[in-house]
């Protein structure tokens, strides 16, 4: 019996959800020789608006893209969480920005809120690269991928000249990730 | 010279009417090819729809007969498909710049080094005499019976604004200048056109007194009316009113869409 | 970690399209902006000009379908993209591509309608636009991928089939296949099969361009080839020239429909998944749908259920034959779609409405879901 790992990546237009869609989708399938497909449902605008991108990851085929029994939801603004957070598994994870999602929706799955675009502006300087510190704790958190298998998706999707910047989110999302377990272990 | 060797004489006798002009802008597009020494292998001759459409199934080149309005769009695919072949798009008043407007003006701007010849008589004659965007203000037609509230596009001057490489407008009457105009057309790298006056008695003769009813008539009205663009210049609105104004309207040279696409090809390989 | 090879990518379905027209050997784009097509144009805008081809952004829609015409009589293989009001617009030139039989390929991803609907959502709702689309009774063929990897090989065989049939083909994709990024194995350049259309072999006096011919499809030369001819989208006869004789007519609009019809074998394409006799319920899905049916399909089997599955990867012409073949004892059709049934329509009519055929239909730009499919096998 394969595996089939749900992750739904939300927000609004521009916060860079495709791309990390696209890093973790090929992290799976280029890096770790499993199937992953990447699939995403926006709005009109360029800017603004509900985002989301899902990720599936399975070792078997992956029939339907889209994300019906989420594993990891993260919700980056009050209205994705309102939006998305039905799909979530009840064993599943919400990740939220602990500045930005203020109202929690309740239930059985596991919350993990961290100020993920204020630690991009503080401890990196950019607040555009909160989009590669959220992938961090989503690498960390899921255990679905290896972080040198994220690290070489990284180099291989960002733009030239940037890479650096975004391996250093990665590792604050890392660490940010590990500093939230074992406050709450 | 021998007209019959690009005539499919098999496709005759042609379907425009008595006194008609489209043969004379014809006769004119051939004697030019005669003169080049063009190869008719080389040649390809595009029509839209309309009484000028009908052109290409009359000559012995490669012809392609579109849907109204579109020869200009068929002719960028086949120009830029194979850039050896000498594209002549023939297309009216109506094709050109009501249903295919669009497509020409877009063309000038990109500056496709193909050849376009209007054939302008002011009115869609194969379906039987509606005004088109050329119709002059006030004139009849069988759609605007009470005279036409529109204005009229001045053909050669939109191509020129869109950036056409060559625009010249001529009659039917002026045949030598034809003869000329369409030379430099066909010279000419990038867009070119010729703008050519015809005569329809059929349709607009009929319903328009001023210019007489019979095909010679209408010829010698083009004669009467004709001001040159040099002396133009120094006429009124008023003065100008009813005038064919006729000329090279630009003749430059600048970059064709091939020449910068060449840029792209280059810049791709980088 | 495990080492990547090379030839394995993870690209959206758009992308997919965009290189398997390089690897065809398409050396024409023309097209105009719309979601969710632009990454087509995208990708073939920063492709083609490498490998010495040539890519053009029209001022419309029409235009675009006009110029890809021209640059196929010119002997290039030729694409255009487009969605949802561009397909409607595209529609005079593909009927005029139809009727002087110019090899094309026209890919809808298509999104909500109607009119400019729901631009970034996905539908499929074209799929009677794709038959009929354009005015009078014409051949058509249409093609519907259902995943990346198949986009890549369906727009390969698009190109083939446009060239064997002088015929313009449809890739009739969707948004979620086109924007879906997934992994695909691209193929050995020298693997690829490529058909090119046939060149007539007899001197320029005695070509006929449209030849009654045994195989209904008449040689076709490129113009500036040294066979002068004459392209029409009037009624012509062998020669090209336009008639108004009706016999003419008839002989020639009949040689036109068969040879897409008697032709039908070669280009039907379905896949069949568990069906077999003991099969009780048949699920017909194509495109993106076929994924949520497939998902359904599992599941349902997994609790014991009887289904299989047939999936359309050609619609037009509509596979008639292989659902009436593949129905065998099965006591009921569901038939799920990003539409209000148009090709469970066709399904009856196919079928003959021996058994219930269920609609299973969605219009609100949301892809149907495989639990909403497993309810209809197992309760309805």
């Amino acid at each position: 019996m394969s595996f089939r790992y749900e992750i739904r990546l939300s927000g609004s237009g521009g916060q860079g959800l495709i791309l990390v869609g696209k890093v973790l989708a090929e992290a799976a399938a280029i890096y770790e020789g499993l199937n992953a497909t990447q699939s995403q449902s926006y709005g009109p605008e360029a800017r603004g608006g509900a985002s989301r991108s899902e990720v599936i990851i399975s070792d078997g085929d992956i029939d339907y893209p889209k994300a019906e029994n989420i594993d990891i939801l993260l919700a980056l603004t009050q209205e994705a969480c309102d939006k998305y957070i039905a799909d979530l598994n009840e064993n599943g994870t919400l990740i939220v920005d602990s500045q930005l999602v203020t109202h929690v929706p309740e239930g059985n799955f596991r919350v993990i809120q961290i100020p993920i675009i204020q630690s991009a502006s503080e401890r990196l300087g950019k607040f555009i690269v909160a989009n590669i510190i959220a992938l961090g704790i989503i690498v960390k958190i899921s255990n679905i991928v290896s972080l040198e298998s994220v690290q070489h998706a990284i180099k291989a999707r960002v733009p030239k000249g940037t890479e650096e910047i975004n391996l250093k989110a990665l590792a604050e999302g890392i660490n940010l990730a590990e500093e939230w377990l074992n406050k709450n272990s | 010279m021998d007209y019959l060797q690009y005539l499919r004489k098999d496709k005759m006798p042609h379907i425009w009417c008595d006194g008609c002009g489209h043969g004379i802008i014809l006769k004119s597009i051939l004697r030019t090819i005669d003169t080049l020494g063009w190869e008719k292998d080389n040649i390809a001759l595009i029509s839209g729809i309309g009484c000028s459409g009908r052109t290409p199934g009359y000559v012995d080149f490669n012809t392609l007969h579109t849907t109204h309005g579109r020869a200009i769009a068929f002719a960028t695919g086949l120009k830029l498909a194979n850039p050896k072949l000498h594209v002549i798009v023939v297309t009216g008043d109506g094709d050109a710049t009501a249903i295919g407007g669009n497509h020409f003006i877009h063309a000038a701007r990109r500056n496709l080094d193909i050849n376009v010849i209007v054939f302008n008589n002011r009115i869609y004659g194969m379906t039987g005499g509606q005004c088109s965007p050329t119709t002059p203000t006030l004139k009849k037609s069988t759609t605007t019976p009470y005279g036409n509230p529109d204005s009229a596009f001045d053909i050669s001057r939109l191509a020129e604004a869109a950036g056409a490489s060559y625009v010249a407008r001529t009659t039917t009457f002026h045949v030598a200048k034809m003869d000329q105009y369409i030379k430099a057309c066909f010279l000419k790298k990038g867009f070119s056109v010729v703008e050519a006056y015809s005569n329809c008695p059929t349709s607009y003769g009929k319903m328009n007194k001023e210019t007489g009813r019979r095909g010679v008539d209408m010829l010698l009205y083009q004669k009467d009316n004709m001001v040159p663009i040099e002396k133009a210049k120094d006429m009124s609105d008023e003065e100008l009113q009813g005038k064919l104004v006729t000329g090279v309207f630009v003749d430059r040279n600048i970059p064709d869409y091939t020449e910068n696409y060449s840029i792209v090809k280059q810049n791709s390989k980088k | 970690m495990s080492e990547p090879k090379k030839n394995i990518k993870m690209i959206q379905g758009n992308t997919a399209c965009a290189e398997a027209a390089i690897a065809a050997g398409c050396t024409f784009f023309a097209g105009y902006p719309i979601t969710p097509s632009t990454e087509i144009a995208e990708v073939l805008s920063y492709r083609l000009p490498m490998v010495g081809g040539n890519f053009i952004q029209m001022e419309d829609e029409i235009a675009s379908m006009g110029a890809i015409i021209g640059a196929s009589l010119g002997g290039a293989k030729a694409m255009t993209a487009t969605s949802g009001p561009g397909f409607s617009l595209k529609q005079e030139n593909l009927g005029f591509a139809a009727m002087a039989e110019i090899p094309c390929v026209v890919v809808n991803v298509q999104r909500g309608g109607p009119s400019t609907g729901l631009p970034t959502h996905v539908a499929q709702a074209d799929v009677m636009q794709a038959r009929w689309g354009t005015h009078g009774d014409h051949p058509i063929i249409a093609l519907c991928p259902t995943s990346v990897s198949d986009t890549y090989r369906l727009t390969l065989r698009a190109f083939n089939l446009s060239e064997k049939y002088r015929t313009p083909v449809i890739l009739l994709t969707d948004e979620l296949i086109g924007h879906l990024t997934e992994k695909i194995e691209l193929p050995e350049p020298g693997s690829i099969e490529i058909i090119n259309r046939q060149k007539p072999t007899v001197s320029p006096e005695k070509y006929l361009p449209y030849e009654s011919t045994a195989s209904l499809v008449p040689p076709m030369a490129n113009f500036g080839e040294g066979y002068r001819y004459h392209v029409t989208g009037l009624v012509h006869d062998e020669t090209g020239f336009p008639t108004n004789d009706s016999d003419k007519a008839a002989l020639m609009l009949a040689r036109l429909n068969d040879k897409i019809e008697k032709n039908r074998d070669d280009i039907v394409e379905v896949e069949e998944i568990h069906i077999d006799y003991e099969m009780e319920t048949l699920i017909i899905a194509y495109g993106s749908s076929a994924r949520s049916a497939n998902r359904a399909m599992i599941t349902a089997r997994e609790e014991g259920h009887k289904v299989g599955l047939l999936v359309l990867k050609t619609i037009w012409p509509f596979p008639e034959k292989e659902i009436q073949q593949a129905m065998r004892n099965a006591k009921k059709i569901i038939v799920p779609e990003l539409n209000l049934g148009q090709i469970a329509h066709e399904v009856e009519w196919a079928t003959n409405r021996r058994i219930p055929i269920i609609k299973l239909n969605r219009i609100n730009g949301e892809s149907i879901k495989p639990s909403e499919i497993h309810k209809v096998i197992t309760q309805g």
